[in-house]
């Protein structure tokens, strides 16, 4: 192992980490909600509980508009995404069922539930980065 | 007033995943390269996340209320099973493939082009295959 010391960047993804849990602690503070992307995102393509439904569409809505408020004030940062459009098929899929069935993500399991000191969401952080890591591994070595 | 505090929170996790660089999906290979030349940011966004969130929870989890009195709706699940270990072995292999997790995904649709695109849209409808086999 080596670290990648041109592409780390210590300071702005501990900066970009604390919004994301004053994001976080603002949902759970004020609205009694987890933060869980695919929880929510899950929640609003069921298409059922439209009362329920309301906050996640809002909490989406900020989530997708997020680029557009940054890019008022700076420029976006590049995207570089390699894989190529058949595998995002199979990676899409891959994702959505498997936080579906696994009843989170890296938000829910890996912010919120970390956060709330839950064994059951470390036990499913360990899971999927342990996989990621493996596939990663096995794509790219 | 709930409306605009999701909408809020949203938005201010959005920019945090910009601003932390996890909307590019070759950062966040780059932390799952640990026998390549690794990359450590996303373990700095998890540890500025967790640092805040844990006093919010360490809060919530006291009073089972939100600040305005209503009642938290703090997840009621312990067990580790089956499903949950499956579903976090299967996300990891899509993460691991793409680099995208859902929320960078969603940032993305905006400002990424037809690949973030394509993405998403795989990745609702393999919840909605979800949902279609686990009805419940």
């Amino acid at each position: 192992m080596s670290i990648d010391t041109i592409n780390f960047t210590p300071v702005a993804s501990l900066a970009g980490g604390v919004m994301i849990g004053i994001a976080t602690a603002i949902l759970i503070l004020f609205s009694g909600r987890i933060a869980g992307i695919s929880n929510i995102l899950g929640g609003v393509v069921r298409f059922s509980e439209t009362r329920q439904n309301q906050w996640r569409i809002f909490f989406l809505a900020g989530l997708i508009l997020a680029p557009w408020v940054y890019g008022l004030f700076f420029a976006l940062p590049v995207a570089e995404v390699e894989l190529d459009n058949l595998g995002l098929v199979v990676a899409g899929l891959l994702v959505g069922y498997g936080t579906r069935l696994g009843s989170g993500c890296t938000s829910g399991h890996g912010v919120c539930g970390l956060s709330r000191l839950s064994i059951r969401s470390l036990v499913a952080t360990l899971v999927f980065m342990t996989t990621g890591v493996i596939t990663v591994y096995l794509m790219h070595h | 007033m709930t409306l605009l505090i999701s909408f809020l929170s949203g938005l201010i996790f959005g920019l945090g995943l910009i601003v932390s660089g996890m909307t590019n999906p070759a950062k966040v290979i780059g932390f799952l390269d640990v026998f390549g030349k690794w990359d450590p940011s996303l373990a700095f966004v998890m540890m500025g996340a967790i640092l805040v969130g844990f006093f919010a929870f360490r809060y919530t989890k006291k009073t089972h209320k939100t600040l305005l009195g209503e009642t938290a709706h703090l997840p009621t699940g312990h067990q580790i099973d089956r499903p949950l270990l499956l579903g976090a072995a299967l996300f990891g292999i899509g993460w691991g493939m793409a680099g995208y997790c859902p929320g960078p995904a969603l940032t993305s649709l905006l400002s990424g082009g037809i690949k973030p695109f394509i993405f998403t849209a795989s990745m609702v409808v393999g919840m909605m295959i979800f949902h279609r086999t686990h009805q419940s």
